[in-house]
């Protein structure tokens, strides 16, 4: 899984019947310190996550599918699995 | 899943039997910006997606559920098209 934060959305009408009524959440990866990486990702989320959160993404066809729809299967490579509270490095 | 425009579209007339009638573009990714970020690539398009169009595509294996998914090879497919570039949000 990867560290991210929401940094926004995406609306789109038309898309693959199982993105119906799916949130599609733009995300920027983060290093555990919290600094942005290049590297951004459209997930869909799975937690009720918001704008500026901090958030797990799965990057896995089966998990995130099943995460984001209930069911595996569909053409989702990347999930929203956690909102995280905190990081601690030791 | 990444923000892409679509590019271009490719022709091959010789190709695997089971890429048959589906559209070929080629597509840039973009970061939130909607800059331009790695190089194009070819998608197979799943939604009925068009040049100039803001999509975007799923990667790997699952790209080719949308399909029968023993029958269509692609790593890379368009499952979206984005309304607007005023639809991508930015929180």
């Amino acid at each position: 899984m990867i560290l991210a934060r929401v940094v926004g959305n995406v609306v789109a009408t038309r898309k693959n019947r199982r993105y119906e009524n799916a949130r599609v959440m733009l995300c920027q990866q983060i290093t555990p310190e919290g600094e942005e990486t290049s590297y951004s990702v459209l997930a869909l989320d799975s937690v009720d996550a918001g704008f500026g959160d901090t958030v797990l993404i799965v990057q896995e066809g089966w998990s995130a599918s099943t995460a984001a729809t209930g069911e595996a299967g569909a053409a989702i490579d990347s999930a929203i699995v956690g909102v995280v509270d905190r990081i601690d490095l030791l | 899943m990444q923000l892409a425009r679509v590019i271009g579209t490719v022709v091959a007339t010789v190709k695997n039997e089971s890429l048959e009638g589906r559209k070929l573009l080629v597509v840039q990714t973009l970061d939130r910006d909607l800059e331009p970020i790695g190089k194009p690539m070819v998608a197979i398009d799943a939604v009925g997606a068009g040049f100039g169009e803001l999509v975007f595509w799923c990667r790997g294996k699952e790209a080719s559920f949308p399909f029968k998914r023993e029958d269509t090879p692609t790593d890379c497919t368009i499952i979206g098209i984005v309304d607007s570039e005023q639809h991508v949000g930015r929180g």
